[in-house]
């Protein structure tokens, strides 16, 4: 089998299931970063409790799109985003709107796996802390519980939760940050190819896990591994040189792509 | 493909097929080079060790005397017809310590004497019987031992810093013929030939150097001669006014070269005598003060040697004899006081009522105390750095508390949240620069904006604080910005996306991981502040300050400027002082460093 058709078969069956509500709502969204524009105009939705990826070449603008949507690019002086982001229809953009309740509600695990020069417990109480969710002592055992069962890491920490969460390995620590991640309850969780870093043992535990939380969040991964979208993912967009070329379920990606520079990726001619 | 690469793709045993050179003579270039670079570090490291060395050890050599003071255990008696319980500050206490003293030497009667005996104890003995008096006031009208401290110069002779005193036990009798006035020793052998080999020896060398002094003499008074000769060679051709001038001229220097000729014949003459008895065997020699003091202590007595013989010794008697009988060998003592007296200044009655209260066992040596509780001082037996020390704390108090938010912030600011423009740039150069500012103009704005246009009072820690604030400002704003250009972005953008406001993640995460570095460069900060002379010159605080501080307006000296007097006064005892004074401060810098290292080590996280 070539690789095109593995990937094909792993696509099988990845539709989004009809009914779904859209999440997040993105339209004509531009990105300069000083003079030179990094995405051109991109139209996309992201359908609630559903794993969207998002693939295409290096320096291709998707990392740069993902964080538009929790406005990450804010940090960056000489960035400009334009156009319309909404989460649940409301525009994030939107000069009233406090950045930090943005970021409460759409949470993002990195590529380099960076939990805080903490403790574990101290890693996932944080983001509660400072929002206010806990208010006493055991609240926080307990959310901090629940987040690292949710990422599959209370079994192998319950008993050192005082150890610093960077004396982990590589999988444990992204799978604490996505843990510190959902402990702040988010409505949608973004994730900056969080496996490049990591074997394929750990690999397939962290998508094991995305497939296990999308029935409480909205995910959207950037993943430079097409079999990993083929996997993991239902719906997939495909960008090129800063432009959103196709979108759509990820079967019908993968295995009938309807543009050329799609099935050119797909099939490896380039990237 | 290039030609070259076509070329050498041709032909084997090209450059692409070389391997590397593994030739021992190579090996061995790399391994002595590798050698010369690990000696070359290691020497540095060796010379820093031994420069510091030196230094420390020079310095503790010089100031561990100043941590020892002589007192003297004087029975004063707190007599009730000078002392009114009522009204304690009244009393003449200094004079019944010095009665103590006249009462133990009765013999001395004269004037001048008196003095010189009353001038063994300090000053300020009346402090130290008024303080007991006040808190022992049932004790009036008895005998106390009180322990007075030693005057600055007894004490520096004390320590032996002022002359070495030899002691001799001799084998022989030796018979006085009086127990006061001028009397003669005689001893049953040759025990005195040393000490006179020994002074002939002095005169001898006396004697060359009277003819050296002869010898220029002789030397000027050729170099008159041949002027006049050429004077009078210009006297030929001159007329009139000049005639005169010229003729006057050659008659004072006439006059000069005679008198010259005169003194040259005196020392010559001087110099014959001297090294006449200093070659002859046997005989009797002068003492004079300019040679060793010679001291014989026998029956309880002390007796100062004026003529000397390689059995006799005729001498006055500083201190009565109990008796004229003769002395068995083993119980009289020869003292020798190596420096001769006029070199001293602690003379050689005095030298003698010291060794008379050494053998009373009153003359004690303690730990200094007085170094560490009492300010500065005119005489040096009762000057302390303690005013200093509390002057120097309450300064880095208001410094630290002053330079350390504000230059933390700063940085933050700059770093975390100022836009990148003009503006700031100018500011960033301006920080920089004002590092390198000489520290006494951070002096003169203190005069000009705080003690001129603020009105806060001259010489206080709170002035002093905010000079050295102001020097402290760009170190700490430097290193701070540093540091926090050295947290990983990864840490921020973690903190962020879990939902941080931009403060959080400076508070919360990148604050505590640049600790180490803003802690260093403010213990950086501190201890160069620490050190600082010149810009406390212009506020006033390099000045005479007795009391100790009681307050952040009080006026204050600081550590380094009290060395700095210290070592610009000309009394003897206060270069141990200094020397002294320099290790505390030494001491406070390494345990500042050591404060430092510490807190580093607490907030050191490893990420």
């Amino acid at each position: 089998m070539s690789i095109a058709e593995n990937i094909a078969k792993n696509a099988e069956g990845r539709t989004a299931p009809a009914g779904t509500r859209v999440k997040m709502h993105t339209k004509d969204v531009s990105v300069h970063y000083g003079e030179k524009q990094a995405l051109f105009d991109v139209n996309l939705d992201i359908p609630e409790h559903q794993v969207t990826a998002l693939i295409g070449p290096s320096g291709c603008g998707k990392s740069t799109y993902l964080r538009c949507l929790n406005r990450m690019n804010d940090v960056i002086d000489i960035a400009r985003v334009s156009g319309t982001i909404e989460l649940d229809g409301n525009n994030i953009y939107d000069p009233k709107v406090d950045v930090v309740e943005v970021r409460a509600r759409i949470g993002m695990v990195f590529q380099k796996p960076n939990p805080f020069p903490k403790s574990i417990y101290d890693n996932i109480a944080y983001g509660p802390r400072i929002h206010g969710i806990a208010h006493t002592k055991a609240e926080m055992d307990e959310i901090v519980e629940v987040s690292l069962q949710r990422a599959g890491l209370w079994g192998e920490v319950k008993d050192r939760l005082a150890e610093p969460g960077t004396g982990l390995s590589g999988g444990q620590q992204q799978r604490l940050c996505i843990a510190r991640a959902i402990a702040v309850s988010p409505e949608v969780i973004l994730m900056d190819e969080p496996c490049s870093a990591l074997d394929p043992i750990a690999t397939a535990r962290i998508e094991e896990l995305i497939d296990e939380i999308k029935t409480k969040y909205s995910i959207v991964i950037v993943t430079h591994s097409m079999q990993q979208a083929a996997r993991v993912s239902q719906r997939t967009a495909f960008f090129h040189l800063g432009i959103l070329v196709e979108e759509g379920d990820t079967e019908q990606i993968f295995t009938n792509p309807r543009d050329e520079r799609t099935q050119d990726y797909i099939t490896g001619r380039f990237g | 493909m290039t030609d070259a690469s076509a070329r050498s793709a041709q032909q084997p045993g090209s450059v692409l097929d070389r391997k590397p050179d593994l030739s021992a003579k190579r090996v061995k270039r790399r391994y002595a080079a590798e050698a010369r670079f690990r000696a070359i570090g290691l020497g540095a490291i060796l010379a820093a060790m031994a420069v510091l060395a030196t230094l420390v050890s020079t310095i503790v050599s010089q100031g561990l005397p100043a941590f020892t003071q002589y007192d003297l255990d004087l029975p004063v008696y707190l007599d009730p017809t000078e002392i009114d319980a009522d009204n304690l500050n009244a009393a003449n206490y200094q004079a019944l310590v010095r009665r103590s003293l006249y009462e133990r030497f009765p013999e001395v009667t004269q004037r001048r004497e008196k003095r010189k005996l009353a001038g063994l104890i300090s000053s300020g003995a009346d402090i130290i019987v008024k303080s007991y008096v006040e808190s022992h006031p049932d004790r009036i009208g008895t005998t106390q031992i009180l322990s007075i401290p030693a005057a600055d110069d007894i004490d520096t002779y004390l320590k032996g810093q002022m002359t070495d005193i030899l002691e001799f036990t001799p084998q022989a009798e030796l018979s006085p013929t009086g127990v006061s006035g001028d009397v003669q020793l005689l001893a049953s052998g040759d025990v005195f030939a040393a000490i006179l080999a020994d002074t002939k020896i002095l005169l001898e060398v006396e004697s060359s150097r009277l003819m050296d002094n002869a010898r220029r003499e002789q030397l000027g008074i050729d170099s008159y001669r041949a002027e006049i000769k050429t004077l009078q060679v210009q006297l030929e051709d001159a007329l009139g006014a000049r005639r005169e001038t010229i003729e006057d001229r050659i008659s004072a220097l006439d006059a000069q070269a005679n008198r010259r000729v005169l003194t040259a014949a005196q020392l010559n003459e001087k110099a014959a005598n001297l090294s006449e008895v200093a070659r002859s065997t046997g005989g009797s020699v002068d003492l004079t003060d300019e040679m060793p003091s010679i001291f014989l202590e026998v029956n309880g007595g002390l007796v100062k040697a004026n003529r000397v013989s390689s059995q006799l010794v005729e001498g006055t008697v500083i201190h009565p004899l109990t008796s004229a009988a003769p002395a068995a060998g083993g119980e009289w003592k020869i003292l020798e006081l190596t420096t001769p007296e006029s070199n001293r200044r602690v003379k050689d009655r005095e030298a003698a009522w010291l060794h008379i209260l050494k053998s009373d066992n009153i003359i004690e040596s303690r730990f200094a105390t007085v170094m560490f509780t009492s300010g500065d001082s005119r005489e040096p037996e009762l000057a302390g750095i303690w005013g200093a020390v509390v002057g120097s704390f309450l300064t880095l108090f208001i410094t630290l508390s002053l330079s350390f938010p504000v230059g933390v912030l700063a940085a933050i600011y700059l770093e975390e949240f100022a836009p990148q423009n003009r503006l700031t740039d100018l500011i960033e150069v301006n920080i920089n620069n004002l590092a390198a500012v000489p520290s006494i103009v951070f002096g003169l704005l203190g005069l000009a904006m705080f003690l001129n246009f603020f009105g806060l009072p001259r010489s206080a820690p709170l002035v002093g604080g905010m000079v050295l604030a102001l020097m402290t400002l760009p170190t700490i704003i430097i290193a701070t910005r540093a540091a926090l250009k050295a947290v990983p972005p990864s840490i921020r953008e973690a903190a962020l996306g879990i939902g941080a406001s931009k403060v959080q993640v400076i508070t919360h995460h990148v604050l505590p991981l640049a600790m180490p570095g803003v802690l260093t460069g403010t213990i950086i900060g501190m201890a160069q502040a620490l050190g600082e002379t010149a810009p406390l010159l212009m506020i006033g605080m390099v000045a005479f300050i007795v009391d100790i501080p009681g307050g952040f307006t009080d006026p204050a000296t600081v550590l380094p400027v009290q060395i700095y007097i210290w070592a610009d006064s000309p009394e003897r005892a206060f270069v141990a002082k200094t020397s002294a004074a320099i290790m505390v401060l030494l001491t406070f810098l390494v345990m500042m460093n050591a404060l430092a290292v510490l807190l580093r080590r607490r907030f050191e996280r490893r990420w």
